[in-house]
């Protein structure tokens, strides 16, 4: 097979370079130049395609850099910056899978006469007893990466690769270093690869739209603090609202960025929960799903119990079996087969009334 | 060290303007200054004067080739290095700002823009828009800054566009008659006469590898009393202009090639316009393929195309697969194709810019470089295109 391998400059990438290549595949790494601005690798991310690079070297692979840094402004960032405008808490890793890795990487491999693209995720495929792909956890299930990877149809999966995603962590690392690899101890990536540690969310957001304050309330319209930019604030969170110390402690159960007068409304544990939620821009890994599931709603969460209904073109309600914890609007749903083994499909919670 | 044999005789290199092989005479005439003669020239022994007296003899090879005075010619560490040592030496030496062309390369753009500096336009055709020099240059002067230093590069690099240098000096000389003139000449070397270049600028940059000498060698003319402050400080070497144990095998080769590539020009020109020609001629028989800019105003060595329906990433990609090497625009640290500052500035739709491919032939470029070249090329369009439009009728 002909594989095209995206190549972060990771140790998982890295192994999984490696394998497929000692499976006798015909490879290429690929590194993509997304982001063009600082991080926390330098300019470009220089030191990661420099990693990439010495590891295809030492693989015996060619390797090439793509720039699709353009689309990653146009389909990750400026959406990102959008959202939070928005107050809204957007997911940009599951954006650029959707449309950087699974899409226009995907089709560049197609155009260049590539059988299939392979990741360093973990993440497996597997097949339904009728023969059709599906999309499983990865063997580790602490690094497990099916949740960012649930836009994956079961099409898009006869053309994809997860070399890595039968094996745990350390495994990955022992065997880039038995490899000599030098991506082996290289630590995991954290955060959004385009906000540098050093100068964090608020600095970028604050170079690209206007920070507000917003006045935080309680349900009944009371002022009870205030907080510095409402661009900034999760559903969920509890501190740094500007509350008076002592009391219950209370947490962020709504966000209004819309109006001229930003507002962030505060609550108790119990307005936290909610019985329900509405998923849109739903996409299924193979046909349209009904019925009991398990939903997760962050990239490490607990899977919960649920059951769903569609209503609507792309949009479905969950209703939980166990009242639970609202999820920020923005945030990815990811529906699991009960067993949770496999993805059925996901889709991005819509903000629940209060 | 690696094994691979990258440029081997079945490949077929249309590089030439990021770099070129050099001669083999060039490379034999280094040697021994780098094995027997190895002294350094700054010294007061006997071997240091073998050296001395090699370096003395390169640099009037080049004055002579170049048609300038012999303690003009300043030997630095490349292209980049002779551009930034014009402008930042420049602009540093008498303050002020310096003013440059849009489609400069970054070895000049950079330290212009570093400093405050600000552009001239371009015509679509690649030449600085003479109109556009005097109106800037009128109206920085209008506004109480100073120019340091005016820069419009000889030859372009991406689309090989020639500038009339002696129009440009015209316009510097009687709007900005302060302003020290520079050229960057690095893709001018191996195409125009540089002699009748020199006449008309203060300051000129060469890049010795791209005219079949060594890579890290740079070359600059400072003339007509120009005093560009030093971007190295140090043992005082090149009249203090150029600090740094002076490198004899790189004077050496740059000097040899450069005499090579003056004494056979006219003959390669001739010879690589008929290919380069012949080249165009083919591949804009391809529907979509667009002849970036009118071949009658760039250099032979360039053929410069765009599709509107491709991308140069794909595109490059097949063809190195068909060991065809050639090139889009300039790359970025990280390897990956930038888009070009150089198209954007001649007004390129961004759908012709992101299919952008640059052929360049040099000295080795054979006929049967061209026919392979025609081959792999039309083949790869072909490909691709038949490729998208599979998908397009799956998805």
């Amino acid at each position: 097979m002909r594989v095209m391998i995206g190549m972060s400059g990771g140790v998982d990438s890295s192994v999984a370079a490696a394998l497929l290549h000692e499976q006798g595949h015909e490879v290429v790494g690929v590194t993509m130049r997304l982001w063009g601005g600082e991080s926390d690798t330098g300019c470009c991310s220089v030191s990661d395609v420099d990693d990439a690079r010495r590891v295809a070297q030492q693989i015996g692979i060619e390797h090439v850099v793509f720039n699709f840094s353009d689309e990653f402004d146009e389909h990750v960032v400026q959406p990102y910056v959008d959202a939070h405008q928005k107050g809204i808490t957007p997911n940009p890793c599951i954006e650029c899978n959707r449309h950087l890795k699974f899409e226009r990487l995907a089709e560049r491999a197609d155009e260049l006469g590539f059988d299939a693209v392979a990741t360093g995720h973990h993440a497996r495929i597997g097949a339904h007893a009728n023969g059709r792909l599906r999309l499983e956890r990865g063997a580790d299930l602490a690094k497990d990466q099916s949740y960012v990877l649930h836009m994956v149809t079961a099409e898009g999966l006869e053309h994809t690769s997860f070399p890595i995603g039968h094996m745990t962590k350390d495994e990955v690392r022992e065997h880039a270093a038995r490899l000599g690899l030098r991506t082996a101890g290289k630590p995991d990536s954290q955060d959004v690869c385009f906000v540098s540690r050093a100068d964090g969310r608020e600095h970028f957001l604050g170079n690209r739209i206007p920070l507000r304050t917003a006045r935080v309330v309680d349900r009944d319209g009371t002022q009870v603090g205030e907080v510095p930019s409402v661009e900034m604030v999760t559903l969920g969170q509890r501190r740094g609202l500007g509350t008076p110390g002592g009391g219950p402690v209370r947490y962020v159960i709504g966000v209004d960025a819309s109006s001229d007068q930003p507002t962030v409304i505060v609550g108790d544990a119990d307005d936290l929960l909610v019985s329900s939620q509405i998923v849109h821009s739903m996409t299924w890994v193979d046909d349209a799903f009904e019925g009991e599931a398990l939903a997760q709603t962050s990239a490490h969460g607990d899977p919960r119990p649920c059951q769903v209904t569609s209503i609507g073109e792309r949009e479905v309600q969950i209703d939980w079996d166990l009242r639970s914890t609202r999820i920020a609007p923005g945030q990815s749903v990811v529906l699991y087969d009960p067993t949770n083994t496999w993805v059925i499909g996901g889709g991005i919670a819509q903000r629940s009334p209060l | 060290m690696s094994s691979l044999e990258v440029v081997d005789v079945t490949s077929t290199y249309l590089d030439h303007a990021a770099t070129t092989s050099m001669y083999p005479e060039v490379f034999d005439a280094m040697r021994p200054w780098q094995e027997t003669h190895f002294a350094n020239p700054s010294g007061s022994h006997r071997a240091a004067r073998v050296a001395r007296q090699a370096v003395d003899e390169a640099r009037e090879v080049v004055a002579n080739a170049l048609g300038v005075n012999t303690g003009d010619v300043v030997f630095t560490g490349g292209g980049t290095e002779s551009d930034n040592f014009a402008i930042s030496g420049s602009v540093r030496s008498r303050g002020g700002i310096a003013v440059c062309s849009a489609i400069e390369h970054h070895a000049v753009l950079d330290p212009v823009l570093h400093h405050g500096g600000v552009t001239v336009a371009v015509t679509q055709d690649g030449q600085v828009d003479i109109d556009n020099l005097r109106h800037v240059l009128e109206s920085v002067i209008a506004s109480g800054e100073q120019i340091a230093v005016v820069s419009v590069m000889a030859v372009n690099n991406e689309v090989g566009s020639i500038n009339d240098i002696a129009a440009v000096a015209a316009v510097v000389r009687e709007v900005a008659p302060e302003a020290w003139l520079h050229t960057d000449a690095v893709q001018a070397a191996c195409w125009v006469e540089l002699s009748q270049i020199t006449g008309h600028v203060d300051l000129l940059s060469l890049s010795a590898h791209k005219f079949g000498g060594p890579k890290g060698v740079g070359l600059m003319v400072v003339s007509n009393g120009a005093t560009p402050e030093p971007l190295l400080l140090g043992g005082g070497q090149e009249r203090g202009r150029r600090s740094g144990t002076i490198d004899v095998a790189g004077a050496v080769g740059a000097a040899t090639a450069l005499q090579k590539t003056t004494s056979e020009r006219d003959q390669t020109s001739q010879r690589v316009l008929a290919l380069r020609n012949e080249l165009l001629d083919a591949l804009v028989h391809i529907e979509g393929v667009v002849e970036t800019v009118s071949r009658e105003h760039t250099v032979p060595g360039i053929a410069h195309i765009c599709l509107n329906d491709l991308e140069s990433e794909a595109l490059l990609f097949m063809l190195d697969a068909a060991d065809v090497y050639a090139s889009a625009a300039s790359a970025c640290a990280s390897g990956a194709m930038e888009s070009s500052h150089v198209l954007s500035a001649l007004g390129i739709s961004d759908d012709l810019r992101r299919g952008a491919l640059r052929l360049s032939l040099g000295h080795t470029t054979t006929s049967g470089d061209i026919d392979r070249a025609i081959t792999e090329i039309t083949r790869s369009i072909g490909l691709l295109r038949e490729r998208r439009a599979a998908r397009k009728q799956r998805v």
